[in-house]
């Protein structure tokens, strides 16, 4: 889909999440990464937040991994804050 | 003013953690037209991050009694904790937990098939003797399993949710009584009037108010917020719980799991310093008894790293083994928040802001009681609140780890039932609904839009937050506290001049956020004035120069008026409903 302004507001909002871990991996994120990425790696990332936080704690920690290539590059930055941040 | 578009339910539940979901349960099952309100989707509350477990004298492991779970509670209490409530919750435990098995959570086992029960601080055998096994939990997932359960269970009974929704004022007409609450739709920007015969608040806590805390970002106290705007007092802020093992740095929690499955505290020494202040209970003492251990190591000169301001949580002696099986998720945030694998190495830990035990004041049955005419306590008819955001009170002082999960159950439970009886006996019918009933939260956001020359609401959130983390953190004093009072009073004048530069109307992240903020504020500024008012030291209240707990003067309960910035107080509930009485002794361990 096409993502408007308001659509991208969703997505940030949507980025709040139960777990504290995940606040501050996202919070980087959106702050250097969210604005540049494509109308695809959008779709991506909203299908990505509709995990649950357990799930996707789990995801961003690289305790599991994923077969679905398309999550790899979103995943990638977002463990990429997660290192960044224990520093 | 703008006509506002309005939705009637029979109640109207704000909150979709574990107490809200538990009581609306109770509603929907009983055939109410129930609406739950959330500002994310509900399995994303942050009762999703609770990984200790949930108490209860089932005694599975080791023999338990409720009674001995009711002595652990009125302790950790430091006696501030209402008997009556006590009892009631720790008596109900074992049922409440029981029902949730039956709801399908699963629990971790005993061979024998029942349920598993590990060690947690505060929690004994015999009135104090030794520590018993009294917590359940489901690995170290036990919050996300609670939530899916009741969540699974209120789509199944119909419950109504507004996930998105994000509720702004509560509804009082002329004679006081609750009638409903004002709600933005993030996805349209509209605000709805909710008509109900009650409303119930389990918007969970305001850990955000401090810089370093366990919680996640959604935890601003919106509930206390709209009760403080609404002129109901807010109970016991002074009183908020560091968690001994927060990581160093990051804020992140280390559960009490840890400490309970065999972890040890280290100074910089390498000595097990517990051992020298609470030689019974060691690492498994109350939470603000270690906290403060903990803070005085590291005054003292013996805090670890190169700046010496934490100490170290050593587990690598409980073997890989245990370490995988039983707390896998407390590895990967070692590893990933501190930099270190706690096979091999200890976790940097300092105490972090974790739980409000005040707020909302309520008695055993969830109704909200405040001070009229000379009575401490008259129910504020139509209006319940359960969860972290209600002061019951159980915890009082101090809260007892596994206990937080176990209050969401049971409150949320009989606030539920309070509803279904008070709609079925005293409001068959709705109240009607004040004129404009709508205008006070449209003249709020419409403040926000028309400001100018005002600050962002980032910068005043920082300062609120650096302010209260200074003079209201672990270890407090009359002069710091006198400063902060000041402080903050100044960042409440500046959080009333919030600016947004996004003007949109749908999905407006920033006017939330400032929204938020509001809420925040009065919960910071009840914080700092009931924690500088009071002359003594009790529980997580923790005072340089009121060292010891003074029953005579201050074995009572405070409750701020926000509008008028004065508080006032009320005594603790002294009769238990069947037993006797437990009188105050010195804590030690
Ligand atoms: C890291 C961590 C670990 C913990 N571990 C344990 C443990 O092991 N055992 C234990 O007993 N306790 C534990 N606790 C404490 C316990 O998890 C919390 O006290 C409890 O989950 C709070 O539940 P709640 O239902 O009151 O609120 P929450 O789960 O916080 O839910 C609040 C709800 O209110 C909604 N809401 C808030 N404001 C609004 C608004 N304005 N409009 C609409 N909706 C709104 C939110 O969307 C959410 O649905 C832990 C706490 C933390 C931080």
């Amino acid at each position: 889909m096409t993502y408007t302004q308001a659509d991208k507001n969703r997505l940030r909002w949507r980025s709040r999440r139960g777990l504290l871990e995940l606040d501050i991996v996202f919070e980087m994120f959106l702050e250097h990464d969210f604005e540049g990425l494509t109308d695809a790696e959008l779709d991506v990332y909203q299908d990505l937040l509709m995990l649950p936080d357990i799930d996707l704690l789990e995801l961003v920690d690289g305790k599991t991994d994923t077969t679905d290539a398309r999550l790899a590059p979103i995943l990638a930055r977002l463990r990429h804050w997660q290192v960044v941040k224990q520093q | 003013m703008a006509n506002v578009a309005k939705r009637q339910f029979d109640a109207v539940i704000v909150g979709a953690g574990g107490a809200g979901m538990r009581a609306a349960l109770q509603l929907s099952e009983a055939g109410l037209k129930t609406a739950v309100l959330s500002k994310v989707f509900p399995t994303r509350s942050h009762t999703v991050a609770a990984q200790g477990g949930i108490s209860a004298s089932l005694g599975n492991v080791q023999e338990d009694k409720w009674e001995w779970h009711m002595y652990d509670t009125v302790k950790g209490s430091d006696w501030l904790g209402d008997q009556d409530a006590i009892e009631f919750m720790c008596k109900t435990a074992p049922e409440a937990v029981i029902e949730l098995e039956h709801f399908g959570m699963p629990f971790d086992r005993v061979e024998s098939g029942r349920i598993y029960q590990r060690p947690f601080g505060g929690h004994t055998a015999n009135f104090g003797e030794k520590p018993v096994q009294r917590a359940c939990a489901a690995a170290d997932r036990t919050g996300h399993a609670l939530l899916h359960t009741l969540y699974q269970r209120n789509v199944r009974a119909n419950t109504q949710f507004f996930v998105e929704w994000m509720a702004l004022d509560l509804i009082r007409d002329a004679d006081g009584d609750v009638v409903g609450v004002t709600a933005l739709e993030m996805e349209t920007g509209e605000v709805y009037v909710l008509h109900a015969k009650a409303v119930l608040f389990a918007t969970g806590g305001a850990g955000r108010i401090y810089a370093a805390s366990t919680n996640a970002f959604i935890n601003t106290g919106d509930g206390l917020g709209m009760c403080a705007r609404a002129g109901i007092p807010l109970e016991d802020m002074e009183f908020w719980q560091f968690h001994p093992t927060g990581v160093a740095g990051a804020g992140v929690l280390i559960t009490e799991g840890v400490r309970g499955e065999g972890g040890i505290l280290l100074n910089a020494n390498g000595e097990r310093f517990m051992e020298r202040y609470a030689p019974t209970l060691k690492d498994l003492a109350p939470r603000d008894f270690v906290s403060r251990c903990m803070a005085l190591e590291v005054l003292e000169g013996r805090g670890a790293g190169k700046n010496k301001d934490h100490v170290l949580l050593k587990l690598d002696h409980l073997g890989p083994e245990v370490i995988n099986h039983r707390l896998p998720s407390i590895r990967e945030i070692a590893i990933k928040f501190a930099g270190v694998d706690p096979i091999k190495e200890p976790i940097p830990v300092i105490p972090t802001t974790h739980y409000q035990m005040g707020g909302i004041p309520t008695n055993y049955l969830g109704e909200v009681m405040v001070p009229k005419d000379g009575n401490p306590e008259v129910r504020v008819n139509g209006f319940y609140a359960a969860g972290e955001c209600a002061c019951a009170s159980v915890h009082g002082a101090n809260r007892l780890g596994t206990n937080s999960l176990l209050d969401l159950v049971v409150f949320g439970k009989s606030a539920g039932d309070s509803m279904i009886e008070f709609i079925k006996n005293e409001r068959p019918t709705h109240k009607p609904l004040p004129e404009n009933a709508a205008d006070f939260s449209l003249a709020r956001i419409a403040r926000l839009e028309n400001q100018t020359g005002g600050e962002e609401v980032n910068v005043v959130r920082e300062a609120m937050q650096k302010t209260i983390q200074l003079r209201a953190g672990v270890f407090r004093n009359s002069e710091n506290m006198a400063l902060g009072v000041k402080e903050i009073a100044e960042v409440a004048e500046r959080a009333k001049r919030t600016q947004i530069k996004d003007k949109s109307k749908v999905w407006n992240t920033a006017r939330i956020e400032a929204l938020e903020l509001d809420n925040l504020i009065e919960v910071a500024v009840a914080t700092m004035i009931a924690a500088d008012a009071r002359k003594e030291s009790r529980g997580a209240h923790s005072h340089d120069d009121f060292e010891k707990r003074d029953d005579e003067n201050w074995m009572k309960h405070s409750l701020f008026f926000n509008q008028e910035r004065r508080l006032d107080y009320k005594p603790v509930h002294t009769k238990p409903l069947t037993v006797d009485y437990i009188p105050p002794k010195e804590r030690t361990f």
